[in-house]
């Protein structure tokens, strides 16, 4: 499985740099296509819950999948939405805005969801725990990483 | 519960054609339905229950690992654990009952409290010692504190 989408990242990086002329020698990728699980996340999270502050960070490259996965992220969504929510309330809320994505092709998520007021008192980005090669053993991992291709190649 | 074995039976008689199909959807209705009961009482059962990849002695993921630890902080050691790697229906069928996408999930007295961030986040707010003293149990760290 792991060549063959090898092989297709290949191509497809090449048509890339083909078909557009090269003006200064530097192939001009577009992040979105490189990148589409985390512009997705981006995008939907900045639709529901109008962030005044909002990170995305793939953190796949910390866990048992292989390089260039999308599959494990953490966000921090600083939103005035969340006021007078509780904890699960919030995450709920952004658990909703990436309903799609959580049942396909993300497998971990993790969520600091903060009002404007606690993100300013306390601007501090969570750190994830150390793998534990979970994802290694895990049959339904290899689903999630193909959807996660297939999003490429299209 | 019933109405579904009532509406199963109806389509298994329904025709001979369709009996395929109808015993295929009659099974998996069954077993959902089935696993959503299981689940009720099994969060029910216990004070703590944490749905889990791997056990407490051995996590099979950093963010099991941490509820594991945060727990063991407090002094929670009598916890049910489940492993939902051993169990595909389980696993599955946790994220339906809580409408939770991820694992690992935490419940007291049978409601759900959430994952690893929210556990963490409670624990290093307070309001973790607080929510167990409602279980009747006295963190750990409430002791600690004395000492020092």
């Amino acid at each position: 499985m792991l060549p063959t989408a090898n092989n297709c990242l290949r191509r497809f990086s090449q048509t890339l740099t083909t078909c557009r002329p090269l003006m200064n020698h530097r192939p001009h990728m577009d992040p979105s296509a490189i990148r589409p699980i985390e512009t997705t996340v981006r995008t939907k999270l900045t639709q529901a819950l109008s962030p005044e502050h909002l990170e995305v960070i793939n953190e796949s490259h910390m866990h048992a999948v292989p390089p260039g996965s999308e599959s494990h992220f953490r966000v921090v969504v600083v939103s005035p939405r969340f006021e007078g929510l509780s904890l699960l309330q919030r995450h709920r809320l952004v658990n909703d805005a990436l309903k799609e994505e959580l049942s396909s092709c993300i497998h971990a998520l993790a969520i600091q969801a903060k009002t404007p007021q606690q993100w300013s008192s306390d601007p501090k980005l969570g750190k994830s725990p150390p793998c534990m090669g979970g994802s290694k053993h895990d049959h339904s991992m290899a689903d999630k990483l193909q959807t996660g291709r297939d999003s490429i190649k299209n | 519960m019933n109405n579904i074995l009532r509406l199963t039976a109806r389509c298994l008689q329904s025709g001979h054609h369709r009996a395929s199909q109808s015993h295929a959807w009659a099974r998996l209705m069954c077993s959902t339905a089935g696993i959503q009961k299981n689940l009720e009482e099994m969060v029910k059962k216990d004070k703590v229950v944490v749905f889990m990849k791997g056990t407490p002695a051995q996590p099979l993921c950093g963010f099991s690992n941490a509820v594991v630890q945060i727990l063991r902080m407090h002094g929670v050691d009598a916890y049910a654990s489940y492993n939902v790697l051993d169990d595909q229906d389980i696993r599955q069928g946790i994220k339906t009952f809580s409408n939770w996408p991820t694992i690992p999930q935490v419940f007291f007295n049978g409601e759900f409290v959430g994952g690893c961030d929210i556990l963490l986040q409670m624990h290093q707010s307070g309001d973790l010692v607080e929510e167990l003293q409602k279980l009747g149990i006295r963190s750990a760290l409430l002791d600690k504190e004395k000492e020092s």
